[in-house]
């Protein structure tokens, strides 16, 4: 009996915790988002879907522009991060924990402090374009902050090392006999890369989007530090719906649809790429 | 492969920059508090580096709420992750399905979502509210940490400890939270980590409290003070000492 009840006394506490903070405000969310009324009357349940609309087409644009920054930054992230967790992986050797320990180094200075840093060092007259503009190397008006490739870069810069890990754990565990044997059979380092390597990274670079697409896409820090009125992202926008201008039902709304075109994308993505498709490819 | 050599340090450069730029800007003899240009060495601002009264009572508010999420997630996280690695019991499945989905959703929704419970509750919000926000999102990665280490434990051993007539309390105590400790501990440092960095759950459950990330985040459009930047660098040398720390340990018994 004792044995029976231990595993729901240890998860009780935790348990109720993540019910009372995590998923009753989910639902409690969910049903602002469909009341009618304001912060000083008080809000009543009327089932107004119309909220929904207004606040799909009054954000469109910043829905969109969200999706298509987290997207870019995703692909970027791929491009970007293979390369480092390869070379970790197969060339690493001794110096492996050094080298993740690095790419891990940024994460002990806070998040809002790191981002601020590069508006300093991509300020105008800055430490990185100051000099650039006087050698005449860059035009006076040129700059680079308010940008979306500032913003980008940004989420690129924060989101790196969450795509590096996944795809190093999954080259890590490659066996360099089976790379061995492509090469025994006569295929070239590029099509060994192409046709076994690359394939077999295919869960990590999976890993690597979940753990990125979606914090990308809902950022808002980036977009305020780095950007500007043309580069606002969803995020900003439920911000300040939510702490400015204490519009609950729209904030809601808008939360919860980011969350659901969220979850959709990552599902079809994993329908898409899922695991049993990759063993697929893996195995051909 | 040299090529992918100068790659890999071109990133790890690259990374590191904003980090160095911060310590770098923390001895910088600026006169205001336009800290961008650099104005001659200077150790003045370490010396007074408690002197902004609002940051230093923000610093203080995250290290409080920090340290409390680190207790409480971890006890609450490891009562989870053990009893996920240890039983199989109806429900673990839902378990395993909302921590899924504390690590997956975006923070903002969190965030967001939490600010909703407590205005519909009328509760003001405050250090409580923020602990009460960390500890939800920490919880599950302390799980994970000691589900892990549970799931590989060595069974033989405890049953050695029952075979020698130790009962089942003692031989939790003396042998299997001994061998869980070093992921609790893990766990721990992470949910600390999570906490005292967070901006953007934070942000939606403060209310006019404000934590170490709040205040800097209020104080971009003034430019931040030398003290951000010393404090930030105190910080980072901490965590990195902690983490070396921790490592060269676990290596040194592995040796051993």
């Amino acid at each position: 009996m004792r044995h029976r009840l231990a595993p729901y006394l240890l998860v009780l506490p935790g348990g109720l915790w993540l019910l009372l903070f995590f998923v009753v405000p989910m639902v409690t969310m969910l049903s602002l988002s469909l009341q009618e009324g304001d912060v000083v009357n008080g809000y009543v349940l009327t089932g107004h879907w119309q909220t929904y609309v207004d606040a799909i087409t009054n954000y469109r644009v910043q829905l969109v522009r969200s999706l298509i920054y987290g997207a870019i930054t995703t692909v970027l992230l791929i491009v970007a991060a293979f390369p480092v967790a390869y070379f970790i992986a197969f060339y690493g050797r001794r110096r492996k924990a050094t080298l993740l320990f690095l790419l891990l180094l940024p994460f002990f200075v806070s998040f809002v402090l790191r981002t601020i840093s590069w508006r300093y060092i991509l300020t105008d007259e800055g430490i990185l374009l100051g000099p650039l503009k006087d050698a005449g190397l860059l035009a006076d008006s040129f700059h680079i902050l308010g940008t979306p490739v500032a913003v980008i870069l940004g989420l690129v810069y924060n989101f790196l090392p969450f795509m590096v890990l996944p795809i190093y754990v999954a080259l890590e565990r490659i066996d360099p006999r089976v790379v061995e044997a492509a090469r025994d059979l006569y295929a070239s380092p590029l099509v060994a890369f192409r046709r076994v390597v690359f394939p077999l990274a295919l869960p990590g670079v999976f890993a690597g989007v979940l753990m990125t697409f979606v914090p990308a896409s809902s950022d808002y820090v980036n977009s305020a530090v780095l950007g500007s009125s043309s580069t606002t992202m969803i995020g900003q926008v439920i911000q300040s719906q939510y702490l400015v201008s204490s519009n609950y039902p729209t904030a809601s709304a808008l939360s919860f649809t980011l969350m659901a075109v969220l979850l959709i994308g990552v599902f079809a993505y994993a329908r898409a790429l899922g695991t049993e498709d990759v063993m697929k490819v893996a195995a051909r | 492969m040299r090529i992918l050599r100068a790659y890999t340090w071109l990133v790890i450069a690259w990374l590191t920059l904003p980090v160095l730029v911060m310590i770098v800007f923390g001895f910088n003899d600026t006169p205001g508090r336009y800290n961008q240009t650099w104005d001659g060495f200077t150790l003045k601002w370490y010396g007074k580096v408690f002197a902004l009264d609002e940051l230093t009572k923000a610093l203080v508010v995250s290290l409080v709420v920090a340290v409390l999420t680190m207790l409480i997630a971890g006890a609450l996280g490891t009562g989870i992750g053990y009893a996920l690695g240890r039983y199989r019991f109806r429900g673990s499945g839902t378990i395993n399905l909302i921590m899924f989905a504390t690590m997956s959703s975006p923070e903002l929704v969190m965030g967001a979502s939490l600010l909703t419970l407590f205005v519909s509750l009328g509760v003001g919000l405050g250090a409580a509210t923020i602990t009460i926000a960390h500890v939800m999102f920490s919880i599950s990665f302390v799980a994970v940490v000691v589900r892990a280490r549970v799931l590989t434990l060595d069974r033989s051993i405890e049953e050695a400890a029952a075979d020698l007539g130790a009962n089942g309390w003692t031989t939790f105590w003396r042998v299997t939270f001994p061998l869980i400790l070093p992921a609790v501990g893990s766990g721990m440092l992470l949910a600390f980590a999570l906490s005292i960095d967070d901006f953007v759950v934070t942000n939606f459950t403060a209310g006019t409290t404000t934590t170490f990330p709040l205040w800097i985040w209020g104080a971009t459009r003034v430019g931040l003070p030398p003290q951000v930047n010393v404090m930030g660098t105190l910080i980072f040398l901490v965590g990195v000492l902690i983490a070396v720390g921790t490592t060269i340990r676990a290596r040194s018994h592995r040796a051993g």
